[in-house]
């Protein structure tokens, strides 16, 4: 693979021809990098929706030094070779940050303190960084009754902000999807197939690929906030998957399982949903060590780092 | 009487039948062309033509043809865009309904063109009977040998379907459109790639506008020059204007590009006026999602120059004071139009057909509806005319496909010209020309 070489807000990076400007600026790391509610490495096709990673290229290449003429998602546009990037340099991106953040939220119903992401929210993260301190909206938001889809999933659809990943997980990652969006617009919503539950064995991955608090597991619902628990890893002899999870405890009580995500908050690998669901015994689970928690989200800032 | 390509014939009789339309000299340019045309030749006349596309964008359609990747062995399609939704834009099915061999005519010399062996008419859900017309003259071009295997003994052979829609605006994006032909959701691709390179089940595709291939018969018959000769500037040819709104005869038109805009409005051939001898208010000279103008820009240029009804006189001032030729859709409003009511009627539809995919179209297009509707009821504030432009700011260029900006451009361009009138309805609390 040939190499090319990129400069994000200064910084100079080599990498391979045909990565992403997101990825780029994940190799380099740090503040540079644009938050990304939809796009999600290992779910193939996804990204270019939420437009929250868009960023400025002031120079599309070493050989074609013009400017991209419009804000491009950095999550869809690969890198060539001299090509120039502002993220956190460019006013104009804060600024559509800013508004694509506001877009967000106005029809999110800040139901935080009842909601069972609060803590590890993505959508969280994005308004503390990005989000206005008021409101310009006076009218109602859109409402959507909560529902059980499958016995293990619930879900509140005024939460959802349309990031087609659930969708892409059930589509890439189990036999049969049976849910999807209907309808259009902010009129959208996740649904199932007429009278079908959400069973399979891998359908709880949704829960962990949701970047808000739209899809969460019912069997951890309203147990504790997220930053009353302690992380765990821990791993277990598991024939569906790798069997390596986190074990969100408290006291001895394993009040939920999830699998382990990275510093992007994107799972490392996708687990079943015999490890998810069904064992929650101290005695199941070979505990490894506590799980340092690396995202500057609210359960980082507060007590994770002194656990 | 200007030059008539699309029209030509649509007084006659019978037209939409296979016999009439041949009787009238129909399908003279598929035999001339499979005869004496390499596929390279047909697309480098349509080059030459000037002919550019009649969807919205303008795009040159020769040059479009000449990014089809042919480099693999991989299948190529030709797909015809029917899915005419924008408010105002009802040429398309005119064409359609009346004339529906000369685009089965165009698509076989488009097919022909890009190496296409399956192609595709996809035609809004809503026009049901006109699938019906074209699916029947389909028929008839297979039994008389324009489709099907081996056409005319060339040795080239092609199949044609019309594939009806689900009644959403959003699939007439060339991307979405796709998808839908696909059976999916008609959800825009991410660009690029193109259609060009990755389209139809991923194949290399080109996508036109109805009126684009319907202009193809015409400019084998009588060569890209003679084409090239009408017109003026980079705007080559004839142009179907559907016109509405509040003029003395509404309906489609086909006019020479380079027709003033004044003339248009105004000369009985045309438009006829305005209704009760009323006074020009507005136009949306291109479909509903091109900047509206007020009165004076639309008949004069910010420099004082006759508008003229050309892709680059309706664009003179950029968007400050210009417009764009669009689709064709001719909006015309007399002074007892409310602006503001006429942008929540638009307001309401991109809401309605956005697709959901990106955030700010999604959520962008229903809070502008909602606020214009605040406005217009006499609930609005001043700050709110300040937040209508900067979300159609923030939307613009910010989202996957073009609906965006088709929502954005109306609601910046009306507060642009008539910001009195926003103005008028908050200090007022109601609308000033409601009773
Ligand atoms: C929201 C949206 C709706 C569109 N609807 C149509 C349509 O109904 N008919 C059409 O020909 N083009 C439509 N277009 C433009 C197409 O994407 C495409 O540019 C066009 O079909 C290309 O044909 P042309 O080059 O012959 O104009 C639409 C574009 C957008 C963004
Ligand atoms: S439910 Fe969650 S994962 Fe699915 S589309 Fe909505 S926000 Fe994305
Ligand atoms: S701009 Fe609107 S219609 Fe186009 S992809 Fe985004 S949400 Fe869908
Ligand atoms: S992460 Fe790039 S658009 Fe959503």
């Amino acid at each position: 693979m040939s190499l090319v070489k990129v400069t994000i807000d200064q910084i100079e990076v080599e990498v391979e021809a045909g990565t992403t400007i997101l990825n780029a600026a994940r190799i380099i790391g740090g503040n540079i990098v644009p938050p990304a509610m939809c796009y999600y490495s290992k779910l193939e096709g996804s990204g270019g929706k939420c437009r929250t990673c868009l960023v400025k290229v002031a120079q599309g290449s070493a050989k074609d030094p013009r400017p991209m003429p419009k804000l491009m998602p950095s999550c869809r546009t690969l890198v060539q070779d001299g090509m120039v990037v502002q993220n956190i340099t460019s006013p104009e991106v804060m600024e559509a940050r800013k508004a694509i953040t506001e877009f967000l939220l106005i029809n999110h119903p800040l139901d935080c303190p009842v909601c069972d992401q609060a803590g590890e929210c993505h959508l969280q993260d994005l308004s503390y960084d990005h989000g206005l301190a008021d409101t310009q909206t006076v009218e109602d938001r859109r409402t959507f009754a909560p529902i059980d889809i499958g016995d293990k999933i619930k879900l509140h659809m005024n939460r959802c902000i349309l990031c087609y990943r659930c969708v892409m997980v059930a589509d890439q990652l189990t036999d049969h999807r049976v849910h999807g969006v209907l309808g259009r617009g902010d009129h959208c919503e996740i649904s199932t197939h007429i009278l079908k539950a959400v069973d399979n064995d891998f359908s709880g991955n949704m829960i962990d690929v949701c970047p808000v608090g739209a899809l969460t597991d019912k069997t951890f619902r309203f147990k504790s906030r997220v930053w009353f628990t302690k992380p765990f890893d821990a791993h277990r002899e598991c024939t569906k998957c790798i069997g390596k999870v986190v074990l969100w405890k408290k006291g001895d009580e394993i009040l939920r399982v999830t699998g382990r995500k990275d510093k992007y908050g994107e799972l490392e690998e996708f687990i079943c949903n015999d490890c998810r669901f069904e064992h929650k015994e101290p005695n199941d689970w070979q505990i490894e060590g506590p799980r340092k928690i690396e995202r500057h989200s609210v359960i980082g800032q507060n007590h994770y780092e002194k656990l | 009487m200007a030059q008539q390509i699309l029209l030509k014939n649509s007084d006659v009789p019978g037209l939409a039948s296979f016999e009439v339309y041949r009787k009238l000299g129909g399908y003279a340019s598929v035999e001339k062309t499979l005869k004496n045309f390499t596929p390279d030749q047909v697309t480098d006349e349509v080059k030459k033509s000037g002919l550019k596309g009649r969807g919205g964008a303008g795009f040159p359609a020769g040059m479009k043809w000449s990014f089809l990747d042919k480099s693999t062995s991989n299948p190529r399609y030709f797909v015809c865009n029917f899915d005419e939704s924008e408010p105002g834009t009802f040429k398309d099915r005119h064409i359609g309904q009346l004339n529906p061999h000369q685009l089965i005519e165009g698509m076989i010399l488009g097919s022909y063109a890009l190496g296409a062996r399956t192609s595709y008419i996809y035609i809004r859900g809503e026009l049901f009977y006109v699938l019906r017309i074209i699916e029947k003259a389909i028929e008839e071009a297979y039994a008389n040998g324009f489709l099907g295997k081996n056409i005319l003994g060339s040795g080239y052979s092609l199949d044609l379907y019309c594939h009806p829609g689900a009644g959403a605006y959003i699939c007439g994006e060339e991307t979405a459109l796709i998808e839908s032909l696909e059976g999916k959701r008609g959800n825009p691709r991410i660009k690029p790639p193109f259609p060009a390179i990755v389209g139809l089940y991923d194949c290399p595709t080109v996508v036109n506008n109805v009126e684009t291939i319907a202009n193809l018969p015409w400019i084998m018959n009588n060569g890209a020059e003679a084409y090239a000769a009408i017109g003026v500037g980079n705007s080559k040819g004839t142009k179907l204007i559907s016109a509405c709104g509040h003029i003395n005869k509404p309906g489609i038109y086909e006019i020479e590009l380079g027709l003033p805009v004044e003339e248009f409005i105004y000369s009985d051939e045309y438009c006829g006026g305005i209704r009760n001898g009323n006074k020009l208010k507005a136009v949306v000279a291109g479909g509903s999602s091109v900047p509206i103008l007020p009165a004076e820009l639309i008949l004069k240029t910010a420099k004082g120059e006759p508008r003229l009804m050309s892709y680059e006189s309706l664009a003179e001032g950029g968007f400050e004071t210009g417009t764009m030729l669009g689709s064709g859709g001719f909006i015309v409003m007399d002074e007892t139009t409310c602006i503001v009511k006429n942008l929540l009627t638009f307001s309401r539809f991109y809401h309605h057909e956005s697709c959901g995919q990106c955030s700010p179209c999604r959520e962008g297009t229903g809070w502008m509806e909602r606020i214009l509707h605040r406005i217009e009821n006499g609930h609005g504030t001043m700050k709110d005319i300040d937040l209508l432009v900067s979300i159609s700011k923030h939307i613009e260029g910010n989202t996957i496909c073009p609906l965006g900006d088709a929502a954005a451009w109306p609601v910046a361009s009306a507060i642009r010209h008539f910001r009195q009138e926003f103005e008028d309805h908050v200090k007022l609390q109601k609308c000033p020309l409601s009773k």
